[in-house]
C-alpha cells in the first residue's frame, strides 16, 4: 500500500492563510481579479466585469451605493444606541438626555443615526428619480423596480417607527397624527390602528411595538431585500447610458466596452463611501438632532406637525376628506408607481436622460406647470372655495373627496392630451411629463407643509413659521 | 370522475400541501393573538367617579386629565362626558373658555360645547363616554368611546329629582 501525501506546502502559516483566502492576493491579472470578485462573499454581489460607461458618476450619481452606506451607518449607530436606550415611557426621554450629556460621543452617535435616517429617505427618493428618468426600469428590470418601491416604503416605516423612540413632544404627536390616518381605512381601520399602537392611544405599548419593529423586524426585512435588490442588479446588468444621438455615452460608437469590477468599480465605491462618511460626520458634529420637551399626552403643541416626509400627505389632508387624502390618493399613487415599468417604452430611450430632446422640453414644461398650479390651487382652496360649504346637502366624503379628485383626474387627462398634441410626442414621452407633474406637485405640497404652515395650520410666510 | 384520476402521489402531495397551509394559518393565528393589544391598565378605561353633581355649575366644562375627558354641564343642567381626542387625527383638544368652544391645535377643527363640529376637517362630533348619576355622584365609563354622527339632546344625563 502506498501512502499518498498531501501535496500542499508543509508551512503551517501559509496553509492557514490559504485555507482562508484561496485566491492570490493581490491578483496579478484580470482573470485573477475576476476570480477574486466571484469568490468573495461580499464582492460577489457584483458581477466580475461591468460596462465601462456605467462607471460615469453623473449616470447613477452613486445614489444606490450611498443608500447602502447609509443602511450600514444606521445599523452600526443603531446598535450602539440600543445599549443606552430603554423603550419605556418612564426611561426613554431620560435616556435621550443622558445620551446627550453623559455618554461619551452619545450626541454624535445619535446625530449620525438621525441624519443618516433622514438622508436615506432623500437618497432613496432621488435614486428612484434617477432610475425613472434614465429608463432604468425597462425590461428585464421591472421586478427590481418593484423591489425598490418596497424598499422605499420600508425606509419610510423605519423612519416613522424610529421617530417615536425619543419620546418627546415631536415624537408623540407626530405618531399620534400619523397613525390616526390608518383609522380612515374603511371597516378595519380602527382595529388596524389599535393593533399597531397596542391600544386606543399612543402609550407604553406603542413604544414597545415600535421599538421591536424599528430594531428587529424592519432592519431584517430591509437588509434582506437590499441584498436581493443588488443581486438582481447583477443578474439584469445595469442599463447603459446613451446620448441623444443613440451613441453610448463615453465612447465613440455603439460598442460597449467592459472592464473588471476590481479595481474600476470597487475603488470608486470605496472613495465615494469614504467621502460621504466624512461629510455625514462633519454635518453631525455641527448640527444636532432635535429633541423637544418630554412627551405630554395632555397637551398637543400648536401646530402639531407630522414628520417632514409626511408633510405632502398632511397638506393633502387639509384639502381632501381623510379617506381620500390618506387612503385613496396614496393607494392610487402607489399602484401607479409599481405598475409603471410595465407600460410600453420607447426602445431608443433606455439610458437617455429624460428619454429624448422632446422629453426634456416636456419635462421642463410639466415642472413649471406644477410649480405654478399647485400653490395656486392651495391658496384658492384655502381662501376662496369651500366645496363643503357650497354643497351642504352632500356628505363631505363627496364634496371634499369624490368631486375634487374627479376634477383633478380630468385635469390630468386634459394635460396628457394637451401635451401629446402640442409636442406631437410619443406616449412614453407624454407619460414622463405626467410623472414630472405629479412628482413636482408632491414636492411642492411637502415644501408648503414644511415652511408655509404655521400656528393652527394656517398659511403664512416662512419667517413667521420658523 | 376526477376522484378516480387522483393518483396516490397526487393525493399525498395535496395532503402535505394542505397540512403545510394549515400550519401557516395556525402560526398566523398565534402571532396575531400574541401581538393583539393588552387591556389598558390604569385609570383610563375604567369607570371614573367625577364628583357630586352640584359641584359642577350649569354651563361649565371641567377637564379630567387622568380620564382624558371633559365633563360638560349644559345650560339646562344635563351632563355629557366628551372624549378629548380629536375625531380628525387624534390630537388632545383643549377647551377654550374665552370662545366657548373646543379648538384643536393640530388642524384647527372646532367643536361646540356639546361636541358638535363647527369647523372641519373633523368628520364627526367629539366621541362621548356614558355618564351615570347615582345618589348625586357623577360617574363616567371611559371603557368605550361612543361615536356619533350628530350630537343629540337624548344623550344628556340629568340628576334624578328627589320626589
Ligand atoms: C433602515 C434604517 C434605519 C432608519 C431609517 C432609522 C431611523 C431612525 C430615526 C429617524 C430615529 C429617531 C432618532 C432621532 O430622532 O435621533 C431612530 C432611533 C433609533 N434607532 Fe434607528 N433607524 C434605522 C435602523 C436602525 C437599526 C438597524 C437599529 C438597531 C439595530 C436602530 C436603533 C435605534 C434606536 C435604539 C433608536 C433610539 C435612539 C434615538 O431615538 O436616537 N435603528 N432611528
Ligand atoms: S387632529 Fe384635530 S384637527 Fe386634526
Amino acid at each position: 500500500m502506498t501512502h499518498e501525501h498531501d501535496p500542499r506546502p508543509e508551512d503551517l502559516k501559509q496553509r492557514v492563510w490559504e485555507s482562508i483566502q484561496r485566491d492570490e492576493l493581490p491578483p496579478q491579472d484580470d482573470r485573477g481579479r475576476m476570480r477574486l470578485v466571484m469568490n468573495n462573499l461580499v464582492l460577489h454581489l457584483h458581477p466580475s466585469k461591468v460596462a465601462k460607461p456605467t462607471l460615469k458618476f453623473t449616470y447613477t450619481w452613486g445614489l444606490g451605493g450611498l443608500a447602502i452606506l447609509l443602511v450600514a451607518l444606521l445599523a452600526a449607530t443603531g446598535v450602539m444606541l440600543m445599549f443606552v436606550y430603554t423603550p419605556s415611557p418612564e426611561t426613554a426621554y431620560q435616556d435621550m438626555l443622558k445620551l446627550q450629556t453623559e455618554v461619551w460621543f452619545g450626541q454624535l452617535v445619535r446625530n449620525v443615526h438621525h441624519w443618516s435616517g433622514n438622508l436615506l429617505l432623500i437618497v432613496a427618493f432621488l435614486h428612484l428619480l434617477r432610475v425613472f428618468f434614465t429608463g432604468g426600469f425597462r425590461t428585464p428590470r421591472e421586478f427590481n423596480w418593484m423591489l425598490g418601491v418596497v424598499l422605499l416604503l420600508l425606509v419610510v416605516a423605519a423612519n416613522f417607527t424610529g421617530y417615536l423612540l425619543p419620546w418627546d413632544q415631536l415624537a408623540y404627536w407626530a405618531v399620534t397624527v400619523g397613525s390616526s390616518l390608518l383609522s380612515y381605512v374603511p371597516l378595519i381601520g380602527e382595529g388596524l390602528r389599535n393593533f399597531l399602537l397596542g391600544g386606543p392611544e399612543v402609550g407604553a405599548a406603542t413604544l414597545t411595538n415600535f421599538y421591536g419593529l424599528h430594531v428587529a423586524i424592519i432592519p431584517l426585512i430591509l437588509m434582506g431585500i437590499v441584498s436581493f435588490h443588488i443581486w438582481r442588479v447583477r443578474k439584469d446588468t445595469l442599463s447603459v447610458p446613451h446620448k441623444l444621438d443613440g451613441m453610448v455615452d463615453g465612447t465613440e460608437g455603439t460598442q460597449v466596452e467592459k472592464v473588471t469590477t476590481l479595481p474600476h468599480l470597487v475603488s470608486r465605491e470605496m472613495v465615494f463611501a469614504l467621502v460621504m462618511t466624512g461629510a455625514i460626520l462633519l454635518w453631525s458634529v455641527w448640527v444636532n438632532a432635535p429633541l423637544e420637551a418630554a412627551a405630554n399626552p395632555d397637551h398637543s403643541p400648536n401646530p402639531a406637525k407630522a414628520a417632514w416626509y409626511f408633510m405632502g400627505l398632511q397638506e393633502l389632508l387639509l384639502h381632501f376628506h381623510p379617506t381620500f387624502a390618506a387612503i385613496i390618493i396614496p393607494a392610487l399613487a402607489m399602484g401607479a408607481l409599481i405598475l409603471l415599468p410595465y407600460q410600453r417604452f420607447d426602445l431608443s430611450a433606455e439610458g437617455v436622460w429624460f428619454r429624448s430632446r422632446k422629453g426634456r422640453q416636456m419635462a421642463l414644461v410639466a415642472a413649471l406647470n406644477a410649480l405654478i398650479a399647485v400653490p395656486l390651487l392651495v391658496v384658492l382652496d384655502e381662501y376662496v372655495f369651500d366645496l363643503a360649504a357650497l354643497l351642504p346637502s352632500l356628505p363631505t366624503l363627496i364634496s371634499n373627496g369624490v368631486l375634487p379628485l374627479a376634477a383633478i383626474l380630468l385635469l390630468l387627462i386634459g394635460f396628457y392630451d394637451g401635451m401629446k398634441r402640442l409636442f406631437k410626442a410619443s406616449a412614453c414621452e407624454t407619460r414622463q411629463s405626467v410623472f414630472v407633474l405629479l412628482v413636482v406637485s408632491f414636492v411642492v405640497l411637502t415644501v408648503i407643509g414644511i415652511v408655509f404652515r404655521g400656528e393652527g395650520m394656517a398659511l403664512m410666510l416662512p419667517w413667521e413659521v420658523l | 370522475m376526477a376522484a378516480k384520476d387522483l393518483s396516490r402521489r397526487d393525493f399525498l402531495n395535496i395532503a402535505w400541501g394542505a397540512a403545510g397551509a394549515l400550519a401557516l394559518v395556525e402560526a398566523g393565528g398565534v402571532a396575531l393573538s400574541f401581538f393583539s393589544p393588552r387591556i389598558v391598565e390604569g385609570e383610563f378605561g375604567g369607570v371614573i367617579e367625577a364628583g357630586t353633581a352640584d359641584s359642577f355649575p350649569v354651563g361649565s366644562v371641567t377637564p379630567f386629565t387622568q380620564g382624558r375627558f371633559y365633563l360638560v354641564r349644559m345650560q339646562d343642567g344635563g351632563f355629557l362626558a366628551l372624549y378629548r381626542k380629536c375625531t380628525h387625527l387624534g390630537c388632545a383638544v383643549p377647551w377654550n373658555p374665552a370662545e366657548g368652544r373646543f379648538v384643536c391645535p393640530c388642524h384647527a377643527s372646532a367643536f361646540e360645547m356639546d361636541g358638535q363640529v363647527i369647523n372641519t376637517p373633523a368628520p364627526r362630533p367629539l366621541d362621548r363616554f356614558a355618564v351615570t348619576i347615582v345618589d348625586g355622584i357623577v360617574k363616567v365609563d371611559t371603557g368605550t368611546p361612543i361615536q356619533r354622527d350628530h350630537s343629540n339632546p337624548n344623550e344628556l344625563v340629568y340628576v334624578e329629582m328627589a320626589t
